[in-house]
Parts: C-alpha cells; sequence; structure tokens
C-alpha cells in the first residue's frame, strides 16, 4: 500500500487563489525567502541544500548542492531556470507553473541568493502561454511586494529576476542550447568540455541551471529544514517527486509521490493514483523518465520509484514521466513515433543524431505501414549502433548533446521486447492492429 | 506598418533593458512582432537586427529555428494538434485526420477566408488530457470529434475572444517593474559579499581545525 503522500511542492497547487500573491501569502509563501535573506548566510542556504541530497528533476538527476558547489568563483554569475519542458509525456512543469507561479519565484529568488547571481532568467517554454501569462504577474507582485529589486524585505541583499520566452524548439531543453537560445541564437547544444555552463555559461559567465521543480522545493526545504526534508524518501533519492503519469491509465494526471517508497505498481493501478487500466485491459509496456528510458514490461511493476532503483534495472526515473501502454497497442508504432520525434527534433550539428534518426524513422515506419523485410531488424539494430556503439546503456556518448544517444533505447528495446510484433508486421505486410 | 507602432517600439526598449546584451532580446521581440502583424515580415527582422545589433541574416537564421516563429502569414487562429507518444495512444493522429477534414485542409495550411492554420505539433505536455492540442498556444482537451467541431465554430463565431487572443500575442500580461539594480552595482556588491563570505569560512576552518587539534 502506498503510502498517505505528503506534498511539497503541489501541496497548494488546489487553490485556485494560491495564484495571485495575496493567495500565496495567505497559504505561507515567501516565508522561505525571507528566512534565506534575513537570517541565514548565502553558505548557510547552500549546506542545507547540500544535506537535503535534493536531486535535479530535470532530467539526470545531478544533486543541487553539489551542483552549485562547482560553480566557478567569478563576480559575474547566473542563475537560469529551466522551464522549457518539452520532453514527451512530461508535463509536472507545466502544472507547477500555472498552478503555484510564486512558489517558482520564490525558490529561483532562494537559489539566486544561495549562489549569489548577478541576475535570475527563468526560461519558458513558449508553447507555455497561461503560464507566463501567470508567472509574469507573479513577478510584478512580487516586485511590488519587495521580494524582488533592491534590498529584498530590508534585507542587504539585491536581485533581479526576468522571465524569458522560448520559441518552440524541444533541443532548447539541454541546458547548453537555452543559454544559446537565452542569448538570441539558433539553439545549438554546446561542446562540453569547455562549455560546462558552471564553469561557461550565460555570456561566458559561470552559470547555474536548474529545473523548475529542482528550485520549487527550495522554498520547503530553507522553511522546514534539510533533515525534515531528509526525513522522507531513502537512500540518494529524498523528498518527494512530482510524477506525470499518461496514457493508457484510467486517471492520468500529476502525482507528487514521497521519493523511493512506491512502485511503478501503485502509481499506476492505486485508485488513489492512476486507477488502473480500462476494464478488460493488461498492461504490455511501460516508458518511465521520458522517451529517451528504456522501456520496462510488466514483469517490472514493482521497481520503486527512486533514482538509483529504476536506474538499477536497466531504465532512468528521468523526468518523472510514466507512459502506460496496454494490450490494444502496436509496440512498432509506439517505436516509430517516437524516432519520429527525435528526426524533428535533432538540431542536425551531428552526424548520427541527424542521419541516424531520420533513418531509424523512415525503416520503422516502412515496417509499420507493412512494407519491411526481415532483414529491417539487423538494419535497426546496426543504425542503432552507429548512434551508440554497442548500444549499450546507460549510453555511449559519440555526439555533441544526449539527445543523439536517446535515440536507439526504444528502437533496440522494443526490438527486444517485442521481436514477434515486429516479425508479424513483416509477414503479413501491414499492423495487425489497424 | 509592418515596422513596430511607436507603442510596440517602446515595449521593443523595456525588453532591450532587461538583458545584459542586446541580443538576448531577439527572439522576445520576435515574439513581439508576431503580436503586432501575427507572423515575422521581413521588415520586422530587419528592425529587430538594428534593435539587437546583428544582421537579418542571422535574426532569419535564429526565427527559422524555431517552430513557434512564422515567417509567413498564418490563420489568426494557429490549430496545433498534437501526435505524440501520450496522445498517439489515445487517437491524437485520428483527431488530426478529422481536423483537416473539418477545417478542409491538409496540415500545415490555411483556410482561405485566413482565420485557421492546422499544424501537427510534438507533446504539448498536456498529456493527462490526451488527445490534445492548443489554439495560439492556449490548451484544449481531451478532445473527441464532436467537441473539435464545436471548438472551431465557437473560435469562428468569436465567442473565445477573451480566452485566445489572436495569433502571436504570447502574453496578456506586460511586466510592469524595469530592471531594479543595475549589474554593475550588483558586481560591487557580490564582491563584497563574497569577500565576506570569504571570511566567515575561513574563521569557521580555522575554529574547526583548532577544535581538531585539541
Ligand atoms: C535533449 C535534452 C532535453 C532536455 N530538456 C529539459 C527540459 O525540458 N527541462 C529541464 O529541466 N531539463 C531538461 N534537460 C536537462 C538539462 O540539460 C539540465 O540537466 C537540467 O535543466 C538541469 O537542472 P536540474 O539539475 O535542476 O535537474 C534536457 C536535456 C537534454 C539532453
Ligand atoms: S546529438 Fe543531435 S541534438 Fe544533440 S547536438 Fe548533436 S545533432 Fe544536435
Ligand atoms: S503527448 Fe500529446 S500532450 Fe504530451
Amino acid at each position: 500500500m502506498p503510502l498517505p503522500p505528503l506534498k511539497i511542492v503541489s501541496a497548494r497547487a488546489k487553490d485556485p487563489k494560491n495564484v495571485t500573491l495575496e493567495g500565496y501569502l495567505a497559504n505561507g509563501g515567501y516565508q522561505g525567502l525571507r528566512k534565506a535573506v534575513l537570517e541565514m548566510n548565502p553558505e548557510d542556504v547552500r549546506d542545507q541544500v547540500m544535506q537535503a541530497s535534493l536531486l535535479g528533476r530535470g532530467g539526470a538527476g545531478f544533486e543541487a548542492g553539489r551542483k552549485w558547489s562547482m560553480l566557478k568563483k567569478s563576480d559575474i554569475r547566473y542563475l537560469v531556470i529551466n522551464g522549457d519542458e518539452s520532453e514527451p509525456a512530461t508535463f509536472k512543469d507545466h502544472m507547477l507553473v500555472e498552478a503555484d507561479p510564486h512558489q517558482l519565484v520564490e525558490g529561483a529568488l532562494i537559489a539566486g541568493y544561495a549562489i549569489g547571481a548577478a541576475r535570475v532568467f527563468i526560461f519558458l517554454r513558449g508553447e507555455f502561454a497561461l503560464g507566463f501569462e501567470r508567472v509574469q504577474n507573479a513577478i510584478n507582485e512580487a516586485y511590488e511586494y519587495g521580494a524582488i529589486g533592491r534590498d529584498i524585505f530590508g534585507s542587504n541583499f539585491s536581485i533581479d529576476l526576468v522571465l524569458h520566452p522560448g520559441a518552440g524548439a524541444y533541443i532548447c531543453g539541454e541546458e547548453t542550447a537555452l543559454l544559446e537560445s537565452l542569448e538570441g541564437k539558433r539553439g545549438f547544444p554546446r561542446i562540453k568540455p569547455p562549455y560546462f555552463p558552471a564553469v561557461i555559461g550565460l555570456y561566458g559567465q559561470p552559470t547555474i541551471v536548474n529545473n523548475v521543480e529542482t528550485v520549487a522545493n527550495l522554498p520547503w526545504i530553507v522553511k522546514n529544514g534539510a533533515s525534515a526534508f531528509t526525513d522522507l524518501g531513502g537512500g540518494r533519492s529524498r523528498g518527494t517527486r512530482m510524477f506525470a503519469l499518461s496514457g493508457q491509465v484510467n486517471r492520468p494526471g500529476t502525482y507528487e509521490l514521497e521519493m523511493a517508497k512506491n512502485t511503478f505498481r501503485d502509481i499506476i493501478f492505486d485508485p488513489e493514483f492512476g486507477g488502473g487500466l480500462r476494464p478488460g485491459r493488461s498492461l504490455k509496456a511501460i516508458i518511465p523518465g521520458g522517451v529517451s528510458a528504456p522501456w520496462l514490461g510488466p514483469d517490472q511493476l514493482d521497481v520503486v520509484l527512486g533514482q538509483d532503483e529504476v536506474a538499477a534495472v536497466g531504465s532512468m526515473l528521468g523526468s518523472g514521466s510514466i507512459i502506460v501502454m496496454d494490450d490494444s497497442t502496436c509496440m512498432v508504432r509506439a517505436a516509430w513515433r517516437i524516432s519520429k520525434f527525435f528526426a524533428r527534433e535533432s538540431c542536425g550539428q551531428c552526424t548520427p543524431c541527424r542521419e541516424g534518426g531520420s533513418w531509424i524513422e523512415k525503416v520503422l515506419n516502412r515496417i509499420e505501414s507493412g512494407a519491411g523485410r526481415e532483414e529491417d531488424l539487423d538494419l535497426l539494430m546496426d543504425l542503432c549502433d552507429n548512434i551508440v556503439p554497442g548500444v549499450s546503456w546507460p549510453p555511449q556518448q559519440t555526439t555533441i548533446c544526449v539527445l543523439g544517444p536517446s535515440i536507439p533505447s526504444s528502437v533496440a528495446v522494443s526490438i527486444k521486447m517485442f521481436r514477434d510484433e515486429y516479425l508479424t508486421h513483416i509477414k503479413e505486410g501491414g499492423c495487425p492492429y489497424d | 506598418m509592418s515596422r513596430f507602432t511607436k507603442e510596440m517600439e517602446s515595449r521593443a526598449h523595456q525588453i532591450l533593458a532587461l538583458y545584459p546584451e542586446r541580443r538576448s532580446a531577439t527572439i522576445p521581440l520576435c515574439h513581439l512582432a508576431q503580436e503586432q502583424n501575427g507572423y515575422l515580415t521581413e521588415e520586422s527582422m530587419i528592425q529587430i537586427a538594428e534593435l539587437v545589433g546583428t544582421t537579418p541574416a542571422e535574426v532569419l537564421g535564429a526565427a527559422s529555428f524555431y517552430d513557434m516563429l512564422h515567417t509567413e502569414p498564418v490563420g489568426k487562429y494557429v490549430v496545433g494538434v498534437c501526435t505524440n507518444i501520450a496522445c498517439l495512444l489515445q487517437g491524437g493522429e485520428e483527431l488530426l485526420s478529422h481536423a483537416e477534414e473539418k477545417l478542409g485542409i491538409p496540415t500545415g495550411a490555411t483556410t482561405d477566408d485566413g482565420m485557421f492554420t492546422l499544424e501537427d505539433m510534438e507533446c504539448i505536455a498536456h498529456c493527462d488530457h490526451a488527445p490534445a492540442l492548443q489554439v495560439n498556444y492556449r490548451f484544449f482537451g481531451p478532445l473527441t470529434n464532436d467537441s473539435f467541431d464545436t471548438l472551431v465554430d465557437d473560435l469562428s463565431a468569436g465567442k473565445l475572444e477573451s480566452e485566445v487572443p489572436p495569433h502571436g500575442t504570447l502574453s496578456r500580461v506586460q511586466r510592469k517593474h524595469p530592471i531594479a539594480v543595475p549589474l554593475e552595482e550588483i558586481v560591487r556588491h557580490r564582491r563584497d559579499s563574497d569577500a565576506k563570505e570569504g571570511e566567515r569560512l575561513a574563521a569557521k576552518a580555522a575554529a574547526e581545525s583548532k577544535e581538531g587539534s585539541n
């Protein structure tokens, strides 16, 4: 049985008043920022975050405290909040931004104080029009309230915060592409090294890039202390996590769950959460962590939803999304659609990603439409091998960013799990699910 | 009429002043130009280049990378149907075919009356409302063929003007505050507070090593 959920980042999400400053303050808003700037030194905030073992919520799961400690010393350093959320089936930041815009602003300001940022930018996905309006309004209100600007809350600390719109490109979620985009250019990822943002980031200055949900945890951590946070969860995975559940499940939606305490089975089948599958349907596969992650089968339902626990079975917790596919779904079609996404969104800088991605899409499309040949399965594996040598997981990186190396995982795993289904398409000259 | 109006130009200058480097305003200004004209005209790109200090070719080069920036005219309403995985599982592709039929245009085209442009989108992060779509980046879903028809009819009849502004208007809420503290002043401040932090940390380390040697 899953434990009753203790909510951190979505605690106020259901209260519509919360989008205004008045509502947010009535719900205890800005107490964390107040405490940070009036009662704590920046290094105390950094210590708390380090002790909290707050893993980044953007996908890679890198500890926020450790990332901050790697920021190169420099008079000018920047903080950029990554609100570009475009990983397929990931929609938790969408919810957080619309339902609790002040929490994002407060969290961003706490992070800005902790690292001594010269300015904070929130990069918000362009397609989040309502979210943009809500966050811009929150920023306007926060300036008037004295939470942003000169001597915030009468402390000696001053900072400005700018909301910046994206314009539609998945790759801009990758942090160095995001910085290029914020500088007014095409979203081409930068080569690392040397362009690690913490060393050479925005305008060439050391920069921290943190995800929306990551910083949304900060007001709570500062208010309640790191040990209250580490009381939740287990292993390296502490606090809670927003999960975005979608696909063929009765109650798709965002669910905030204590880390490392629940399983895939809990979130998919518990009536409080996913509520199970449609009548008469059975589970075929789940895609955790975004479409870059290898799929899992029904025999892996009891895997615990924690960073290392999901990694241990060869996949990843990633962006916290979980896609449910039942037995009415064609696995070739699912793999094809994912490959189409990558082929469309490749920025084109690296040959394996640009060429490999579109070849894989074409071959999968051919199989799905009934013109596949038996050699196509070997061809697909060969194409995968050209992008990621040995088709290993986690993938060996031969490209500038990890979009390219993400392409093979769904192809390779679907062939491994559902080879018969591929062969049926080829033998019958069409999709058995059509 | 395609360069910024007086009012828009003053908004453009407010945006430019938010960034340590002008070029960062490129994409916000492209959005602003779309708000004025519905799409990104050649004259706009020339003017944006002047404002941000690059060339028109660089503005076009950047703009052409992004799906939301249109260098050709589009309809008053850009309808983007998501066909990515979560929507695919719930009938997103079928919804897109139905949309083509209802609007009488193929994906990518604009209706003759200039009202609708139809697009096939990647995941719009509304997957718990699959199959989902956006009209001018405002969310709708889950949709059936019937509710899609109603949506289009309501848009045509002008019933949703308050929910969905014409294409190009990203946000109806404007930033009210200029940068409060100039970057140079902040940098002086940070230098100061970094020095103090260094002293605190050194004192703490000294105290700890003393404790350790006791
Ligand atoms: C192709 C690609 C897309 C990404 N998209 C996002 C995104 O939409 N949002 C996000 O926060 N991180 C995204 N990331 C991860 C970022 O590069 C970065 O690791 C993250 O923003 C760091 O924040 P965190 O440490 O707080 O998680 C993406 C990475 C890659 C390679
Ligand atoms: S791996 Fe793909 S998306 Fe990443 S930089 Fe190379 S071409 Fe661009
Ligand atoms: S897959 Fe359609 S909104 Fe996410």
